[in-house]
């Protein structure tokens, strides 16, 4: 079929602040505590309660700006935003609306193909975070809602991009470089399930060489990188279904049910678009000297994309390689340690992408607490470099090391594990080996070349893996052709 | 007139506020009076002036990232009209 239509996609995330308190109160962020445990008069929004505002969470507002290439406003203000829902205790939301804390960034993401594309930022804003209603099927909570008012006044941050978007591909490529960006900031924990990185989509289509935007639809709820993929391109085929049967996008609030894989009108919130905002009379202007910018500037660290660079540049690995080890901030810390010690970065990452993320991913651990320090894969790397074990027995020994912590030289001693590279021990096997396989030997020397792997093998396992394979093979073509 | 009795009556369903007839014509008559004010401030040239946000003149009030106490779940819900276990209790919101 002729795509007849261009997708046209801007999406707003809200990107939860990793702050111990909230954004406006002393109150504890933690997550999962028991309902209502986290409260006081600011957040439960009682009568004569101040909001004062939090320095960091304005601080990693900064940083993230900067992070994605934003002008930091030098003077924002708070605003309220007023509709009635009952997580919301004051009945207005506090945010900002006419000046933002940052405005006009972009972030580059990558196409398939290995072109890429500017996506803009058109602001990002701080505000403060309702509370969690659940609308469980417990009998206590038949035919009504519960109210935990320990995540109001969280502190967010909603980054809103440009509709620059045109598949869900780029929209997914966007949201993943932010994604990285924030948790790479430590700004954020990530957690898309516990709603700390939470995406709404506005969604629309176009014929293809149109200019004005189609009429848009705002989908919600959305918690995980796959199901936003799926809320959108249901959501274009239901616009162009649509369209096409003669009928018209209106402009709604629509949620994602990860169910049915299909996004349903949300009802009832028509009239809650108009908000009323005015200037939150209980805070006063925020006001960002440069000072204050160049400070939280020289605390950036280095960012995914130049990490990546760098791996490629400077270290010398494939783009594959780089994109794995810059994807985790701690991945690639723990790999930069390796290479500070052992200098050959090729090595590191075949050891890091091989078994270490092989191992972490079996035992379900993070890079945070692996068992193998850079300073112990060093000492395994060492032993296969120097010959003191063979690339194999130093999957045994990466192993052991795993599950003890000792070092690669106390298991190679305690076990025995050394590499015989004595030539005459070797030599005895393959003579024994030559001996027992007299069709073999016929064969190989009839022409078969490939059967030296046939020998080396039996004499590996004579050896228990111990000889080193170079010499093996060395000696049995010696033997075997007689010269 | 600056503002319709039916725009009054939709501000006052938005914040959630029941006026009687008599009401909603004195308010449209009332808030019609402010609009016309407001129009007469319009009047003025403020050009090369920062909007006002704040009454008073100051900025940057700010605290630290500290935890403090706050409530018990027991004194959040001392006021609380409804209640189940440590939450509060609302009329069902969706369906």
């Amino acid at each position: 079929m002729i795509q007849r239509y261009e997708t046209v996609i801007g999406l707003e995330v809200h990107v939860q602040l990793t702050t111990n308190t909230k954004i406006f109160c002393s109150c504890s962020t933690e997550f999962g505590q028991t309902p209502n445990s986290q409260t006081c008069p600011v957040c439960l929004g009682l009568p004569g309660a101040l909001p004062v505002l939090n320095r960091k969470a304005v601080e990693f507002a900064i940083k993230t700006g900067l992070a994605t290439n934003c002008r930091i406003a030098p003077r924002s203000i708070f605003a309220r935003k007023n509709y009635f829902y009952p997580d919301l205790p004051k009945g207005y939301q506090i945010s900002q609306f006419e000046l933002p804390v940052c405005e006009h960034g972009w972030l580059d993401i990558e196409l398939e193909g290995g072109d890429s594309k500017r996506i803009g930022i058109t602001r990002a804003h701080m505000e403060e975070d309702a509370g969690k209603l659940i609308h469980g099927d417990k009998p206590e909570a038949a035919g009504s809602s519960l109210v935990d008012l320990n995540r109001a006044c969280t502190p967010l941050l909603e980054i809103v991009s440009e509709p620059d978007m045109r598949s869900s591909e780029e929209a997914i490529a966007y949201l993943k470089k932010l994604h990285q960006i924030v948790v790479y900031l430590g700004v954020c924990d990530g957690n898309l399930e516990e709603g700390s990185f939470r995406c709404d989509a506005n969604v629309s289509v176009r014929p293809y060489g149109q200019e004005a935007f189609g009429t848009r639809a705002e989908l919600k709820n959305i918690n995980s990188f796959r199901f936003i993929k799926q809320a959108i391109e249901y959501e274009v085929e239901r616009q162009i279904d649509l369209i096409e049967g003669g009928g018209k996008v209106i402009q709604e609030t629509r949620l994602f049910d990860s169910n049915t894989g299909m996004t349903q009108s949300m009802r009832g919130k028509e009239e809650a678009h108009d908000y009323r905002y005015f200037p939150d009379p209980d805070l006063v202007p925020l006001v960002i000297s440069q000072e204050w910018i160049e400070q939280v500037r020289a605390t950036l660290p280095e960012l995914p994309d130049a990490k990546r660079a760098r791996f490629v540049e400077e270290l010398g690995l494939s783009a594959y390689d780089a994109e794995v080890l810059a994807a985790d901030r701690a991945l690639a810390d723990y790999f930069d340690a390796c290479v500070m010690l052992a200098k050959d970065a090729k090595t590191c990452a075949n050891w890091i992408m091989g078994d270490v993320l092989r191992k972490l991913k079996e035992t379900g651990e993070s890079i945070a607490d692996v068992p193998v320090s850079p300073q112990l894969l060093n000492g395994l790397m060492a032993r296969i470099a120097d010959n003191t074990i063979s690339g194999k027995i130093a999957k045994t020994v990466f192993e052991k090391m795993w599950q003890s912590g000792q070092t690669a030289d106390q298991i190679i001693n305690a076990e025995g594990l050394k590499q015989v590279t004595d030539t005459g021990e070797i030599e005895v096997l393959v003579d024994e080996v030559i001996a027992a396989n007299p069709d073999q030997v016929a064969e190989y020397l009839g022409g078969k070349d490939k059967l030296i792997g046939f020998f080396v093998g039996k004499v590996m396992q004579a050896s228990q893996g111990k000889a080193n394979p170079g010499m093996v093979n060395q000696l049995l073509k010696k033997k075997l052709t007689g010269n | 007139m600056k503002i319709t009795r039916a725009e009054v009556e939709h501000v006052s369903r938005l914040a959630r506020l029941a006026l009687s007839e008599a009401e909603l014509d004195s308010l449209t008559d009332e808030m019609d009076a402010i609009l016309d004010y407001v129009e007469q401030l319009k009047t003025l040239d403020t050009e090369g002036i920062v909007p006002t946000a704040h009454a008073v003149p100051m900025e940057n009030a700010f605290r630290p990232d500290e935890i403090r106490p706050g409530f018990t779940p027991e004194q959040a819900l001392s006021n609380a009209p409804d209640r189940a276990d440590s939450a509060f209790r609302v009329p069902r919101i969706i369906e």
